[in-house]
């Protein structure tokens, strides 16, 4: 990604959780650190995030499950990302059990920020990945 | 020896403080500032009158306690929150906790349980059996409470939007054990307003939802006089972000919406007054927590006293339940939980609680594991029944400090309700976006003062152990139980008696469409086995459905 670009990123809540702080402070906290940020809402079904992060053209979706609903809910959306040729990097917070997150990380998930997660050390990780590419 | 305390900041504080604080300011998580100490001089300032502001335990205005004898009486009511899996799981926990000690049930359900949906529907991918218990049908509900003498047990439930249907399953499967109605103890939270500002399992738009939660207050002040219709909480806005100040005002507003929309129905206050019950978060600051509760009291019972006029002392009194703060917990080191929901437990029984919930040390990493609920029940009956906390009533009553606090709290929570007032109420305020868009202020503001180190989380931004262990243990949910409960689910849909199935949903269909109340055509639908997802499909077809809002 050409420097000084401006990265684009949807938050997404993906199922029937309806717990978005966390979602809703990082999607600020990304937005002051410089990124366009799209928050999707709640109630979000894996097709609905996936025509959002097409219509938005973004760089990164980050999703948010406090569920416990993740290894059903996260690879339908990684999986349907790529069939449709979007480059977009996906990143997972919530609560997600250690012993849950190798498998995730192998199948597409660029990293995973649990409870406790510094607001600025998720945005320098989106930056240092994104300028990667 | 000073006599006063400005001579004592003259002579004696002022000279030691050239050695500095540990901070420059101390405020609480509310923001409210900390004086060093606090004097009679300070009460006298703010007109404190003992028998005006606080008097004694059960009597107006409460702030003591809402009973006369308090934990001397009895201990609060042991109330784990539990519900995973399946039926048969939750109900061998349940039956667990009750061997262990536990004094009340405490049922948390699935969220397409909670949204109104069947285990199979789409929107129910992944869900099934995660945050509580799945219930389709009254099949699901009997093997819930197999064994379980509901004229003995009271059970809390933590249900909303499709509050009025679990209720009446809970009555049915009561009914097939031999209680009446009347004999039924129990609570749903059936507090819609906060899932629309916090917790965002609504359904239908407002108006709608008001009309359900008042045609449970209906029914319910007529038929079925023990239970508890509503749980009026605090607790999710909180856990949202809100600070002590604004869970007080944002409960208090809500709770007059929803008397405001039963007098509006013809109902009199003190038929349904007395039912009302609430929910509020125990933190971490101990005594802005003790003082919340206590103010809490008083509030409600001048709402209802001097706003409704209500007659009833029963109208008056502040009854609820506690749990501790969930985003409190910290992944890192989580046997550190233990004492942050220790400490948080005793701000409820210092605040005079009347139910209460311990959270588990495990669940910020997963659902908690059933020794990990253990603990967390056995905290409660270390605090009950060694430290003696629970031995002489409303202890920090009194304290120059934790008066102050009280006060400072009440009136600030107004001033908030007053605003929402001149908004022209919560659900006004909500249209608006008042509610969210302070919480997730505060939330970030909070986030904020974690990031700069200014809030201290032991484990997470300070006294960090880089090679603390993990967790061990969590609790997993087999799938294969999501396919029983599918299996359980498709098998009554196809062996029920049809007709009367059918005629119950046209039924319901025909009332949902007058402005009768809906609760006996529920009623008759969860007895012929209709599922929850055919009854809030028939609702949503007439009511429509709520519009997600983002909200930032």
């Amino acid at each position: 990604m050409p420097v000084g670009d401006i990265i684009k990123v949807l938050v997404a809540k993906p199922g029937l959780d309806g717990h978005d702080r966390g979602a809703k402070v990082i999607a600020r906290a990304l937005r002051d650190a410089g990124m366009e940020v799209v928050y999707t809402g709640i109630r979000q079904s894996p097709a609905m995030i996936v025509e959002a992060a097409a219509q938005e053209d973004v760089d990164v979706v980050g999703l948010s499950i406090l569920s416990g609903a993740h290894n059903e809910l996260v690879p339908p959306i990684v999986d349907s990302l790529k069939d449709q040729g979007l480059n977009v990097m996906v990143v997972l917070g919530g609560i997600i059990p250690e012993s849950d997150r190798l498998e995730l990380k192998n199948n597409g998930v660029s990293e995973i920020f649990g409870p406790g997660s510094n607001t600025q050390d998720i945005a320098n990780f989106i930056k240092e990945e994104i300028s990667k590419k | 020896m000073s006599d006063n305390k400005n001579e004592w900041i003259e002579n004696t504080l002022n000279p030691a403080t050239a050695r500095g604080a540990r901070k420059e300011q101390f405020t609480t998580e509310s923001g409210i500032d900390q004086d060093w100490v606090y004097g009679p001089e300070d009460l006298k300032e703010i007109g404190f009158d003992y028998n005006e502001d606080v008097g004694y335990p059960g009597e107006y205005p409460y702030v003591r306690g809402v009973q006369p004898t308090m934990y001397r009486g009895r201990l609060w009511s042991m109330r784990q929150y539990a519900g995973y899996a399946s039926a048969e799981e939750s109900n061998r926990r349940y039956k667990f906790l009750l061997e262990q000690g536990q004094t009340g049930l405490s049922v948390a359900f699935d969220l397409p349980t909670q949204m109104g949906y069947d285990s199979d529907h789409p929107m129910s991918l992944g869900e099934v059996g995660k945050v509580g218990v799945p219930i389709s049908s009254l099949r699901d509900m009997e093997i819930l409470f197999e064994g379980i003498p509901l004229d003995k047990v009271s059970t809390s439930m933590t249900i909303n939007s499709t509050a009025s249907i679990l209720m009446c399953l809970y009555a049915a499967v009561a009914k097939k054990q031999g209680v009446p109605q009347d004999q039924i103890d129990g609570t749903i939270q059936n507090d819609v307003l906060k899932e629309y500002i916090a917790r965002g399992t609504y359904i239908y738009p407002p108006a709608p939802s008001m009309r359900l939660v008042t045609d449970v207050f209906e029914y319910c002040s007529a038929n079925m006089p023990k239970f508890n219709t509503i749980s009026i909480s605090g607790y999710h806005m909180r856990e949202a972000g809100a600070t002590a100040i604004q869970e007080l005002a944002f409960t208090f507003a809500d709770a007059i919406e929803y008397v405001k929309a039963a007098l509006d129905r013809g109902l009199e206050i003190d038929s349904f007054g007395p039912r009302l019950s609430f929910f509020f978060v125990a933190h971490n600051n101990l005594f802005e927590e003790v003082a919340k509760f206590r103010a809490a009291r008083r509030m409600w019972a001048k709402i209802m006293k001097d706003r409704f006029g209500a007659k009833n002392p029963r109208s008056w009194t502040l009854r609820f339940h506690t749990q501790t703060a969930g985003v409190t917990l910290t992944a890192q080191q989580p046997d550190v939980n233990v004492i942050r929901c220790t400490v948080q437990a005793l701000a409820g029984i210092l605040g005079g609680t009347q139910s209460l919930h311990v959270n588990s040390k495990d669940e910020a990493l997963a659902l908690p594991t059933e020794s990990a609920v253990e603990l967390s029940l056995r905290t409660q009956q270390v605090l009950g029944n060694e430290s003696g906390v629970a031995d002489v009533i409303d202890p920090l009553g009194g304290s120059y400090y934790i008066e102050h606090l009280t006060k400072t709290l009440e009136d600030e929570a107004f001033k908030y309700i007053d605003q929402i007032d001149k908004m022209g109420g919560a659900l006004a305020a909500l249209d608006a976006g008042f509610q969210i868009r302070e919480i997730h202020d505060a939330a970030y503001k909070h986030q904020g003062f974690v990031e700069s180190g200014e809030r201290v989380v032991v484990g997470v931004n300070q006294f960090i152990n880089e090679q603390a262990p993990d967790s061990g243990n969590i609790l997993r949910i087999d799938p294969a139980q999501t396919k029983a409960q599918v299996d359980r689910l498709q098998d009554v849909r196809k062996t029920r008696d049809q007709n009367r199935a059918q005629k119950a949903l046209e039924n319901l269909e025909k009332v949902a469409k007058s402005d009768e109340n809906t609760i006996p055509a529920i009623m008759e639908c969860v007895e012929s086995y209709c599922t929850i997802g055919e009854i809030c499909d028939t609702f949503r077809t007439n009511f429509g459905e709520m519009e997600h809002k983002a909200g930032i």
